[in-house]
Formats: C-alpha cells, sequence, structure tokens
C-alpha cells in the first residue's frame, strides 16, 4: 500500500482496480494449460515415435524381390485346405507359413535376385504376400489391406443398418421410459472388453455360424465381421441418436402438421435431417472397426488370403501388429514394416476422425442454421 | 381426418423396434451364454489360486492381481491429468480460442486411435526411448527399464483412457452452477481458490464417474499390453513396477488361441471371461447410475 491515496480512506484509482498479481494464481494458470497441452503433445509423439520406427524400411538398399504368379496361386489352395483342420488363429497361422515354405523353396531356384536376404524395399510392400517369418521373407502389404476391408465391410454392414434403426426407434418411437433403458444398455455394450467379445465369437458364434451355414473353416472373414459388428453398434447407434435427437423441433412439428405421420416424419424428414452426423458415426464405426485388434486376433482365423469369398480366412492390419510384435527382433525388417502398418492405422483413423469432425460438424451446422433463420 | 394406419409405417416402425430389441438381446445373450459357462468353476478358491499343471487347473490370482495393479497405476497418472485438462477446457479455455479447440480435437482423435497404436507407442517411446535412456543413463546401459514390464504398460493405458477422463469430469464441471461460481468470486476468492474450494468438490462424482468409466476400460484392453508388459505365466506376483506381470484379458486371450490343449480348459476360459465380464460390467453400471444422478441435478 504504497499509495498515500488509499490510507485515508479507498478510493479507486486507475492502480487499485488493476489486477493484483499473485503467484499462486499464476502458476495454477499456468499450470493447467500446460497439462491441457499434454493431448496434442500425445497425438504429435504418437505420429512421431510410430513413423520414426518404420523409417529404416525406406532407407535401406533396394533389393527386388521377385515372385513367382504360378506358385501363389498354389499356395492360397495349401493355406485354405490348412484353415479347415486348425481352431486356433495363433497354430493356424504357423501352419500356413510351414506349408508355404515348400513351396518357397521352389520359388528360391526361380528366384535369384533375392540370395535370402532380409532386405524389404518400398516396392516389395506392395507385394501380395505376407510371409515375414521365412527364409526369403516377404511383406506384401496387400492381402493385409484386402483382409481388413473385406472385414470392415462385413462388420459395417451388419453394424450400420442395425445402429441406425435403433437409433431411429430411441429417437422417434419409443416411449420415454423404453428409451431410458434402451440407451444406457447399450452403452453398457460399449463397455464390453473386446477380448471379451473376441471370445464369444470364437467360442459360440463360430460354432452357431459353421452349423448354420455349413462352410468348413470355422474361424473367417464372417465370424470375424459380426463380431467386429457388436464392437461398432454403440458407436453408431450413440452418435447417430445424438444427430437425430439435435435435428429441431420445428422440424418434425412442421411435418406433422401438415398431415405427415408419424414415420413418415421419422423417415423423410427426421433422418435426412440428421444425415451428416450418421455419416459420421459410419465413419467413426468404421474406425473402430479397422483398428481392432483381440477380435481380429481371435475370430478371424488369421490367414493372409486374397479373395472375395466372405467364408474364408482373412489376417488384417492390427491383428498382424498384434500377434507378430511379441516375437520379432528389435530393430529386424520385420519390426519397421509392423511399425509401418502401425503409421498406416493411425493416419488413417486421424483422417476419418478429422473429415468426421470438421467436414460433417461444419454441415450440420449450416444446414440447422441456414434453414432455421 | 382420422390417423392413416399403413402396412409401410407398421413394418418401418416394426423394424426399428427389431433392431433395437435385437442389440438389447444379444447383449443378454453374450452375458448369460458367458455366465452360464463360466458359473460351474467359478468360485472364492477360483480367485485365490495360483495357475496349476501349465495353467490347465487352478485359479486366476496373479491375473487378477496384475488387473489391479495395472489399473491403479494407470488411474494414479491418467485421473489427475484428466481432470486438469477437464478444468482447462471447461474454465480456462475461452470456447473459441483455437488452442482451446486443438485441445479437443486432440481429445477426440486420442479417443479414436485404435489401441494397438497405443502398444506400439508405448513400446517405441516408454520402452524403445525412455526406458533404454534410463538404462544407458542411470545403469550404464545394464537392462532394466529397456524391457517390457508393469509401469511401461500402466502408462501407455493411462495415455488410451485419458480422454475418458476428461469426458467425464468437463460434463460434470459444467453442472457446477454458475452462482456458486460467481458467489465465491464476489466474497474475494481468486479464481484458483474458486476452482479449489467449489468446481472441484461440486464435481466430485464427475471425477468418479470418470475413473470408474478409465478403470473398466483399461481392465478390459488388451491390445495396448500385448508388448509394453503382460506375460503369459509367471509363478510370483510382481513386486516392482520393474516387473513382468499377468492380466486378465491376456490370459484370456492366451488361453483360447495359444493354449496346450483349448478344449480341455474351455471352463477355465469361460469363468475367466464370467470375471472380467462382471467386472467391467459392474464398473460401467456404476458409473451409468452415478451419470444419471448427475444428469437429473443438472436439469
Amino acid at each position: 500500500m504504497d499509495n498515500p491515496k488509499e490510507t485515508s480512506g479507498f478510493v479507486f484509482s486507475k492502480e487499485s482496480l488493476k489486477k493484483k498479481f499473485r503467484l499462486s494464481e499464476f502458476l495454477s494458470e499456468k499450470i493447467i494449460t500446460g497439462v491441457a497441452f499434454l493431448s496434442i503433445a500425445i497425438i504429435v509423439l504418437i505420429f512421431f515415435f510410430v513413423f520414426r520406427e518404420s523409417l529404416p524400411i525406406f532407407s535401406q538398399q533396394k533389393a527386388v524381390v521377385k515372385v513367382e504368379h504360378a506358385e501363389k496361386q498354389e499356395q492360397y489352395g495349401v493355406a485354405a485346405d490348412s484353415t479347415q483342420t486348425n481352431s486356433s488363429g495363433q497354430e493356424q497361422y504357423g501352419v500356413t507359413s510351414n506349408d508355404t515354405m515348400m513351396i518357397e523353396d521352389q520359388a528360391r531356384e526361380v528366384d535369384t535376385v533375392v540370395h535370402g536376404s532380409d532386405r524389404a524395399t518400398a516396392k516389395s510392400l506392395l507385394g501380395k504376400q505376407w510371409l515375414p517369418v521365412s527364409d526369403n521373407p516377404r511383406y506384401g502389404l496387400i492381402p493385409l489391406f484386402v483382409g481388413t476391408l473385406k472385414i470392415t465391410l462385413i462388420a459395417i454392414l451388419f453394424a450400420a443398418p442395425i445402429a441406425i434403426l435403433a437409433a431411429l426407434f430411441s429417437a422417434a418411437f419409443a416411449p420415454y421410459w423404453l428409451r431410458e433403458i434402451i440407451k444406457p444398455a447399450i452403452e453398457l455394450l460399449a463397455g464390453f472388453p473386446s477380448v471379451v467379445i473376441g471370445f464369444f465369437a470364437l467360442m459360440v458364434m463360430a460354432s452357431f455360424f459353421q452349423n448354420l451355414f455349413g462352410y468348413d473353416g470355422r474361424l473367417n472373414a464372417f465370424v470375424g465381421g459380426v463380431a467386429m459388428a457388436l464392437a461398432a453398434i454403440p458407436i453408431i447407434f450413440t452418435i447417430t441418436e445424438d444427430a437425430l435427437t439435435a435435428v429441431p423441433k420445428t422440424y418434425t412439428e412442421a411435418s406433422l402438421a401438415l398431415g405427415a405421420t408419424r414415420w413418415q416424419t421419422a423417415l423423410f424428414v427426421t433422418l435426412p435431417a440428421a444425415t451428416p452426423g450418421i455419416f459420421a458415426a459410419i465413419l467413426l464405426g468404421i474406425g473402430r472397426i479397422f483398428g481392432e485388434t483381440m477380435i481380429a486376433l481371435m475370430a478371424t482365423g488369421n490367414a493372409a488370403m486374397i479373395g472375395i469369398n466372405p467364408f474364408e480366412s482373412v489376417r488384417t492390419l492390427a491383428a498382424t501388429i498384434g500377434a507378430e510384435m511379441a516375437e520379432v527382433v528389435f530393430g529386424d525388417t520385420h519390426y519397421n514394416v509392423l511399425f509401418l502398418i502401425g503409421a498406416l492405422l493411425f493416419v488413417f483413423t486421424f483422417s476419418l476422425n478429422a473429415v468426421a469432425e470438421f467436414y460433417v460438424k461444419g454441415k450440420l451446422v449450416k444446414r440447422f442454421q441456414g434453414k432455421q433463420s | 381426418m382420422s390417423k392413416r394406419k399403413s402396412i409401410t409405417g407398421g413394418l418401418f416402425i416394426g423394424a426399428t423396434a427389431f433392431s433395437a430389441f435385437l442389440i438389447i438381446a444379444i447383449i443378454i445373450l453374450l452375458l448369460v451364454v458367458i455366465i452360464i459357462g463360466g458359473k460351474g468353476t467359478f468360485s472364492w478358491e477360483f480367485l485365490t489360486a495360483f495357475p496349476e499343471d501349465g495353467m490347465m487347473k487352478g485359479g486366476i490370482f496373479p491375473a487378477i492381481y496384475g488387473t489391479v495393479l495395472l489399473v491403479l497405476i494407470m488411474s494414479i497418472a491418467a485421473v489427475p491429468f484428466g481432470t486438469i485438462t477437464a478444468l482447462y477446457l471447461a474454465e480456462y479455455a475461452h470456447e473459441k480460442s483455437i488452442l482451446a479447440q486443438t485441445i479437443r480435437f486432440a481429445v477426440r482423435t486420442l479417443a479414436t486411435v485404435p489401441s494397438i497404436i497405443f502398444g506400439l507407442f508405448g513400446l517405441g517411446f516408454f520402452i524403445k526411448f525412455v526406458g533404454s535412456g534410463m538404462d544407458d543413463v542411470f545403469l550404464g546401459g545394464q537392462l532394466k527399464w529397456g524391457q517390457p514390464n508393469i509401469l511401461w504398460a500402466s502408462l501407455t493405458m493411462a495415455l488410451l483412457t485419458l480422454p475418458v477422463v476428461i469426458v467425464s469430469v468437463e460434463e460434470a464441471i459444467r453442472t457446477v452452477p454458475r452462482e456458486m461460481r460467481e458467489a465465491s468470486l464476489a466474497l474475494g476468492a481468486t479464481k484458483w481458490e474458486t476452482i479449489k474450494r467449489i468446481v472441484i468438490p461440486g464435481s466430485r462424482s464427475g471425477i468418479m464417474t470418470g475413473t470408474i468409466l478409465a478403470v473398466s476400460r483399461g481392465a478390459g484392453e488388451v491390445a495396448p499390453i500385448l508388448f509394453t508388459g503382460a506375460a503369459y505365466y509367471l509363478a510370483t506376483l510382481p513386486t516392482s513396477v520393474s516387473d513382468q506381470f499377468m492380466n486378465l484379458g491376456y490370459h484370456i486371450y492366451i488361453m483360447a488361441t495359444q493354449s496346450a490343449n483349448v478344449d480341455q480348459t474351455l471352463p477355465i476360459q469361460f469363468a475367466t471371461t464370467m470375471v472380467l465380464l462382471l467386472l467391467t460390467f459392474t464398473l460401467n453400471l456404476a458409473a451409468v447410475i452415478i451419470r444419471a444422478q448427475l444428469r437429473r441435478k443438472a436439469k
């Protein structure tokens, strides 16, 4: 209080109204802001470290890996046969690569360029064979991509219609009390660990579908896809439900006032108005399925095959990381390729999320505000 | 004008109702199948005994112990950081500022990053970078921290559960009435004092919900710990944070896919799955109930 004016009774001055500097305030604000930065830092660090471990692939010397097409055909035949006798994903993978070893020996006679070198190049990543643990390792990512896309397609075909219809029921038709049961119940499904869903698929669903359809391989893309749909349904449901309830009441009221029935209003007014939100829900659902590891490891059979048959075993990108990372030599090409797969997965889900976030939200806001005002 | 009953309308509403009930039915079916399969083996002894005969017999105590330890260390890391980030977003940040929006985007991104990526990050960052770095600096290259252990697994899991905490706590902070903050400030309290005395106590239930949800998530996730610390079988319990550990979810995965005799251990697998499912289910149910009360209070 060195200001003489203040000693003789309180007088408001420019000086006394100024915010006083308090160390505790200053520190708490800076610390809280600093910690809040952590989330951004983590994203950047994930990006950096996952990519860093995959970089050596691109700096290695080029070794052209030639693969004979005729042998590839044979190999899939063998792989498909071997899947029939096994039930566990891990074992199956071992058998597949053992069987292919024989063919591989033949392949090496033709293929003199390689000399059993452990060099993966950017070119061989586009190959059609994923054989990382053989004498002549090949890191073709195509079968893994095909497998992941196949399973994502199957899962989303099941999850999206069911989840969207259920959300519509909850948002437009269900009485209040029923809604208060459905929503928490589906939230609970979101809390089921994926390893539990994977176990359920492996032990119960696989046998059920095998009896139903009578196919040979117990574990395949179909079983895995349906199991993953269970994991994606809560996400799609919740976001769709939010989007549907966010549609302004004036829309539905106007529609009802014009003589439309409740279902017509729901189908032709509410649902179209919420399309961007539903689109976002599906995108995030795809992201969830794309990166799902445990269900893929347990229920898909894990043989890297290229084909459109949904009852064939597949190996997804995420499952490949999960199954092989624990056994690889650190710093090996195989190790780097697995990190590259991780980086690709990260970039993919990141972009899906970014699209869902910016494009869709902007559109939704514009649509509702633009029409209302 | 009478209400027209159309077949299409009936079918459409029927289809939506069917979808909703189908999901509920699957949830119930899953719970029932797992419980029926597991309850024969489930007993107090099963929970407290060590596995025997190469995991063909015995209990799952080390797996439960490891899981509890994992979520404990994880919560110690995730809850304070999550709460502080939520405080920033709700109390300090301007809603429209670029920084706040970037943090929000980062949090949402973090929530959608596949769990296996966290595992890779844990391996690349915690084990290979921080761990090996610590070994080089403090132990002169002797291998101690640069390998999978429960600390790195827990920290990896903490990153995964951070968004869960942030979202729950922020929601709770926003339910603290504005009048209470203003009253506190009007009485001469500073912003930090208001947060400390009014906002944090007022959002205690939200912090609890966030913790419960994070624990439930952390207990169930397997992918992040596959190569950051979970072990197939350990004869002893972990005694230090640099030890490896057994985990319920990992135990299920190993037993169901890599065990020597999958059929023979099927009852153990079902019982272990039942334990994990009931654990996460109860935690989530508690969170749902607390949250419902919180929302009612907010209205």
